[in-house]
């Protein structure tokens, strides 16, 4: 069986490269963001030396790793979901001997492989010659990120997964699919980094899932987190990644008897 | 619970789906927001029936009747409202990952092969997911390749294949892990009649081969006649016939239809008013070709051979099949096949008042041309040929 999940991840890896098009462009997208970014960054941080706890230099890495490891985390499963849900080919699934949530995570990671090895390496190399961006001299910092940036994956996923499966309850899911995309990208620390909200709503955000997607692992990578934090801020990636499986469970479970397949 | 001969045991099966109402107008709308209504509706209607191991039958009904809301219960994928379900030992929905191990299901609308991958790596993939040895997986997809002429099949993705192709992979696909139990979902709709009756020989053979059970739901009854024993027909969502095609036929047939070919043109009303009296209805083919629906309640065949061979000249006689299309017809316009409804028309009332002789020549073309399912209709015929006689 592990066999079979394996093999989604390398069936899916192998898609990507015959839709190569796809891919192209988001590499131009990603691009033009970080340079963007990189410049807002540099016109607010004008002549201060750091903005929340961030120096220049962090904030310029921090950009860069962030919008790579967005490509790698991100994924269209909500979509892909919700369209399997309302065109009833979900039905297909269930005589599977197979779990359908663990086929979709397994069909995102092998998305994320693809777009990681394709993509995010070849980019955050381009991106550290093109801006003064600092890449982490301790290699156990790496360990730690590459676990981490999995994490982010899997929470980013298991939100994809609850909005996506939201199409069994309502006829339409469109907005919170929309909603959920802004959000994960705000709340997650990918456009400004939850130290620089205000403080009322950084203690929101801190609550939130979100953060443990961006924020936490690119507060390692930079080094603005260091010692017994950065396991603490792992901590915090592990418990959300258990927490969001109950109510993933709990729709799963309540979807099956709500299905309701098109056709008599 | 674990039954040794049936396949597929249903007692009482029932599937209530809520459906949504929505108001009218926009005040409807925003009390719509609020406060839903919801009508139930039932779908399934406490069905009851086994199918016995290695039997192939056939599920039919019209759109909308509940044969796929069957299915999916059978299958797994529906939790039934009420009722139960054993199929293959276990009950569907509760143990359904062991249990879709042991099934085939091909839903001929819906393709579960990996669109964008060659059909071998799907195979390939579906071999892990139902964790077949290597070995016996390579003896399957050699004799699947070979009887459903896969060859050059294996090596596409699936969206470039046609839909027969698709199709014939779709079967190899839901084949390879050898299932107790194969679902077809109208496995042969759109398609052309030369892979419709490969895949039906394709049925039959591997049903007679390794004794799978075969449960079909189709509009196309010529699948059911090339392969089912037994017909199970659903009417909004009853049951209203569970039985063989055969006595369907017997029961149902109304008639026989004759046809003629003429020697030279002759006009309908002299032809009517040849077998006047009889409550035959004629109709004309082409200017040599003219039939007659004879009902069996009305005039006896015989009369009316007699009739019209003694009176103009023949080139030759066919005596045509009841028609199973014509018969579901009549059935589902009926909603029960309890007893048959009335005659078509009103020939039957009219031809009962006239008389008719019945001509030794006739009788015979008669008897060599129909088939043998004849002998249930004796009484019926014999009826008939008393009144008129």
């Amino acid at each position: 069986m592990v066999n079979a999940y394996v093999d989604l991840i390398r069936i899916r890896f192998m898609m990507m490269l015959a839709y190569r098009v796809n891919y192209y462009s988001g590499i131009v997208i990603y691009a033009l963001n970080i340079g963007a970014y990189y410049f807002l960054w540099k016109a607010i941080y004008g002549s201060s030396e750091s903005l929340g706890g961030m120096s220049v230099t962090q904030m310029t890495t921090y950009v860069a790793i962030s919008w790579m490891a967005r490509a790698f985390y991100f994924n269209n499963l909500d979509r892909e979901i919700a369209n399997e849900i309302r065109d009833g080919s979900v039905a297909v699934q269930f005589i599977r001997p197979y779990n359908y949530l663990i086929v979709k995570m397994m069909q995102g990671f092998g998305e994320g492989l693809f777009r990681l090895f394709l993509f995010s390496v070849p980019g955050m190399i381009v991106a550290s010659l093109l801006f003064p961006v600092v890449l982490p001299s301790n290699p156990g910092v790496w360990a730690v990120f590459l676990v981490m940036l999995l994490f982010s994956f899997l929470i980013n996923s298991q939100i994809n997964i609850l909005t996506g499966l939201l199409a069994f309850f309502v006829e339409n899911n469109e907005g919170m699919m929309r909603m959920k995309r802004v959000a994960v990208d705000l709340f997650s620390g990918l456009i400004i980094p939850v130290s620089l909200f205000p403080a009322a709503m950084s203690a929101v955000l801190e609550w939130l899932p979100f953060q443990a997607i961006t924020y936490l692992p690119g507060s390692v990578f930079t080094g603005r987190v260091t010692g017994a934090a950065v396991y603490q801020a792992f901590a915090v990636q592990v418990v959300w990644f258990l927490i969001l499986i109950v109510p993933i469970w709990w729709m799963w479970r309540r979807a099956r008897s709500r299905l309701f397949v098109q056709g008599g | 619970m674990t039954d040794a001969t049936n396949a597929i045991n249903v007692q009482r099966l029932r599937k209530e789906f809520r459906v949504q109402k929505s108001r009218e107008g926009l005040k409807g709308a925003l009390r719509d927001l609020f406060n839903r209504e919801y009508t139930t509706v039932r779908a399934v209607k406490d069905i009851s029936f086994t199918i016995p191991k290695g039997e192939i039958c056939g599920y039919i009904g019209e759109n909308g009747a509940g044969k796929s809301t069957t299915i999916k219960m059978l299958t797994g994928i529906l939790v039934p409202t009420s009722g139960e379900i054993e199929v293959n030992g276990f009950v569907p929905y509760k143990d359904r990952e062991r249990f879709v191990r042991r099934i085939g299901v091909v839903f001929g609308q819906r393709s579960q092969l990996w669109w964008d991958i060659g059909v071998i790596e799907s195979f390939r993939l579906l071999r892990k997911v139902y964790r077949v040895p290597e070995k016996e997986f390579k003896l399957r997809l050699d004799e699947l390749t070979e009887r459903l002429q896969l060859q050059d099949l294996l090596n596409r993705p699936v969206r470039k294949l046609s839909l027969g192709q698709r199709m014939r992979c779709e079967l190899a696909a839901s084949l390879l892990h050898n299932p107790d139990i194969l679902f077809l979902d109208e496995p042969t709709i759109g398609l052309d009649i030369v892979v419709k009756t490969e895949i039906r020989e394709f049925l039959k053979s591997m049903n007679r081969r390794y004794g799978t059970t075969v449960l079909l739901t189709t509009h196309d009854l010529q699948d059911i006649e090339a392969l089912c024993s037994r017909v199970i027909m659903l009417d909004d969502g009853n049951i209203i016939y569970d039985g063989s095609l055969d006595e369907l036929k017997t029961k149902w047939g109304k008639g026989r239809e004759l046809s003629f070919r003429l020697h030279e043109p002759i006009p309908l009303n002299r032809l009517e008013q040849l077998t006047e009296g009889l409550g035959v209805t004629w109709t004309k083919e082409n200017e040599l070709t003219a039939k007659v629906w004879v009902p069996f309640d009305a005039a006896p065949v015989s009369a009316v051979l007699s009739r019209v061979v003694g009176a103009v000249e023949v080139g030759d006689v066919s005596i045509l099949e009841p028609n199973t299309d014509d018969i579901v017809r009549e059935i589902y316009k009926a909603g029960s096949a309890a007893s048959p409804a009335e005659t078509r028309g009103t020939d039957g009332a009219s031809g009962n008042a006239g008389g008719g002789s019945t001509g030794g020549d006739g009788e015979n073309h008669a008897s060599e041309a129909k088939s043998g399912e004849d002998a249930d209709r004796a009484p019926v015929t014999a009826q008939g040929a008393g009144k008129h006689g």
